[in-house]
């Protein structure tokens, strides 16, 4: 395994490593047939941050997401992560790698409880394959014992209620959904979490105990965070760095003050003035 | 969320004991199901033709879990099932019989083939080999099939493994015209007969058919013991686990870490191998393989028993299959036609096999759409709509 797989919760604190951001993306473009997405965008994350991404809508945020986890390909430019090119990778080699992530509209498998889901999740760490499934040896029972255990011990730390566990997730409230997707991105081991609009749909209160969330599970876990969010209080509230998209195009980054002052960003949001 | 589901929901005993209790009753029901159908042809003559039709359905009911797997577990339309069953039943006809032979020839391979194919001509492997045989070739032409489908979904994977299928049968049909080394593939629609009469280690060779049929029933029934067993197992399983969620939502479920094409040719493979060793044993018990077994209407016979029972479900399944095997041999093979000619009606009854086919569909879809035993979560979809994603990972990637 890379050393990003066992980076959570225990890694060595290493000066040198830390200065090396996590995951680099150089000269991003991705072009739908005439339609460009995302145009020239290069991004780092820093080791252990929570990075925000925020735009207009159609900015190509998501867009962008997608191919950093590996669902599209971009037509341009180089993605790095840990040091290791995962451009051309598939989205579950990504995941498998220590990269994982939810979606803006909730992507549960509706039919499977919350506990399955989870299981699911921790798919790309077990062994079990064809025969081994079938045959069952004990270290298989083992295995899958362990990730049922696993599963609902990760349900309970996003603050899922004991009964919620083994219901079927389309019966869970928006916000169980919620927790429950951010349950299976983290059951993954990544070192690298992907959170698209996590707070949409949430009151201010669920907002800011899914802040807090982040920042505890940056600082806990030793967890790295891109966010793409909407709500500006929570952005302002977790970020240490912002991107902002628009037209595809990357027109401010740096720290949450710069960014606000920025007049490109302000003319993107309420339009030009005078 | 619909406020009856709700209500299912609260409804429905989430303790523990109530689940432990029902876990065993569905056991004891199960293992007393399975002791009834051990017992059931001693109560019957030794060449009854309900011994005959049951062994039949016992195989079929081996195709039906077999596609289940494909189509049920992992969501995949497949049409073509018809295909693996002519793969397993060459199989038994190339390596269990004096087919491979030239004239004047003497060369013979044979092994551990019983006394019967002592001394014969042609290749004659033991019947368990020839059905490892079949298990192989059908796992890799499923794989084979399955590969082309992978950039499709849907009704595009159902054109696909329909045309797959109809190559088969062309090809069966005229294997008379390809030679292979001087030998031809198939004998087409002139078969390929007598098959070898299987030997079991432990048993000896089986009694021939005309005389005794209850071994071979209990040789189907075995089979159809082991494939429950797979099918329970992989349900159950994170490979079960991995089909439903690509079935589900596929970008979902690629991006949790599984991977796509590996995934759903597992699912061909192993419901092709199923496919294989049903067919394998029909090719022997019928003692004849013949290019007319292997017509299209085949796929959606086994397909309409996975629907009738209820996608999915594995005990549904077998209820279907079940079902409709004997509606197939004995009601529209025997007793509709009798009864049509003491009526004084002149049709041919087994040309009505479709239309009884039909309409037995169509009343099932209008009043139990998600099948005779339904699985919990296509009830769930049935009732809900959810599940079905029909965005595609490399639909996404290609652009």
């Amino acid at each position: 395994m890379t050393k990003g797989s066992t980076a959570l919760g225990a890694a060595a604190p290493d000066p040198a490593a830390d200065s090396v951001p996590i995951l680099e993306a150089a000269n991003i473009t991705k072009r739908f047939g005439g339609l460009v997405a995302v145009n020239d965008v290069t991004f780092a994350i820093p080791r252990r941050s929570i990075v925000s991404i925020i735009g207009p809508n159609g900015a190509g945020k998501t867009t962008f997401f997608n191919i950093l986890s590996g669902l599209y390909r971009p037509s341009e430019g180089i993605i790095a992560f840990e040091g290791q090119n995962i451009t051309r990778r598939r989205p579950d080699q990504i995941t498998a790698l220590g990269v994982a992530r939810t979606f803006q509209n909730i992507r549960l498998f509706g039919t499977m409880t919350a506990t399955e889901n989870v299981m699911v999740g921790y798919h790309a760490r077990m062994k079990a394959g064809l025969f081994r499934s079938i045959i069952r040896p004990p270290m298989t029972a083992r295995e899958e014992w362990k990730t049922r255990a696993r599963s609902r011990d990760m349900l309970k730390f996003v603050g899922l209620q004991e009964r919620a566990l083994d219901e079927v997730s389309i019966n869970l409230s928006y916000g169980d959904q919620r927790r429950v997707e951010i349950a299976r991105a983290l059951v993954s081991e990544p070192t690298l979490l992907l959170l698209d609009e996590p707070t949409a749909g949430m009151n201010p209160q669920e907002s800011e105990r899914l802040t807090d969330f982040m920042i505890r599970l940056r600082d806990e876990r030793a967890l790295t965070i891109l966010l793409i969010e909407h709500d500006m209080k929570v952005v302002l509230g977790v970020s240490e760095r912002l991107t902002v998209l628009d037209h595809g195009e990357k027109i401010a980054e740096g720290e949450p003050d710069e960014v606000r002052a920025n007049p490109r960003v302000i003319e993107a949001y309420l339009g030009k003035q005078g | 969320m619909s406020a009856i589901a709700q209500a299912r929901a609260n409804l429905t005993p989430s303790f523990l004991r109530g689940e432990r209790n029902r876990r065993i009753a569905g056991r004891v029901a199960a293992a007393l199901l399975i002791a009834f159908v051990a017992i059931l042809p001693l109560f019957f003559p030794l060449t009854a033709s309900f011994v005959n039709t049951s062994t039949i359905a016992l195989a079929y009911i081996v195709m039906a879990l077999g596609l289940n797997i494909v189509v049920g577990f992992a969501g995949l339309l497949d049409l073509g099932y018809v295909a693996f069953y002519a793969f397993g039943a060459y199989s038994m006809g190339w390596f269990g019989s004096a087919y491979f032979v030239k004239e004047g020839s003497e060369a013979s391979i044979n092994l551990f083939a019983g006394p019967e194919a002592e001394g014969q001509v042609g290749i004659h492997l033991n019947f368990l080999l020839v059905i490892l045989a079949a298990v192989i070739i059908c796992a890799i032409a499923g794989i084979l099939i399955g590969l082309p489908t992978l950039r499709l979904r849907g009704d595009y994977i159902a054109i696909v493994t329909l045309a797959f299928g109809e190559i088969i049968r062309v090809v069966a049909v005229n294997g008379e015209q390809i030679k292979i080394f001087g030998y031809e593939l198939t004998s087409g629609k002139k078969g390929i007969t007598p098959i070898d009469i299987p030997a079991l280690p432990g048993y000896g060779t089986l009694p021939i058919q005309d005389f005794n049929l209850r071994p071979w029933y209990w040789l189907a029934f075995a089979m159809v013991l082991l494939v429950l067993f797979v099918n329970i197992r992989l349900r159950d399983s994170r490979l079960g686990r991995a089909w439903i969620a690509m079935r589900e939502d596929e970008v979902a479920a690629t991006s949790m870490g599984i991977p796509a094409v590996k995934t759903k040719l597992l699912a061909y493979a192993t419901g092709a191998a199923f496919g294989g060793m049903s067919g394998a044993f029909l090719g022997a018990y019928l003692r004849t393989v013949n290019a007319d077994q292997f017509e299209f209407s085949f796929s959606i016979l086994i397909l309409a028993m996975v629907i009738l029972g209820g996608l999915g479900s594995i005990w549904g399944v077998v209820l279907g299959a079940a079902i409709l095997s004997y509606i197939d041999r004995q009601i529209i093979q025997e007793t509709g036609p009798n009864l049509l000619r003491d009526l004084g009606i002149t049709i041919d009854a087994s040309q009505l096999g479709f239309g009884v086919f039909g309409f037995l569909l169509v009343v099932m879809m209008v009043l139990r759409p998600e099948g005779l035993l339904p699985e919990r979560r296509r009830k769930l979809e049935f009732e809900e709509g959810v599940g079905t994603g029909s965005e595609s990972v490399f639909e996404a990637r290609a652009t």
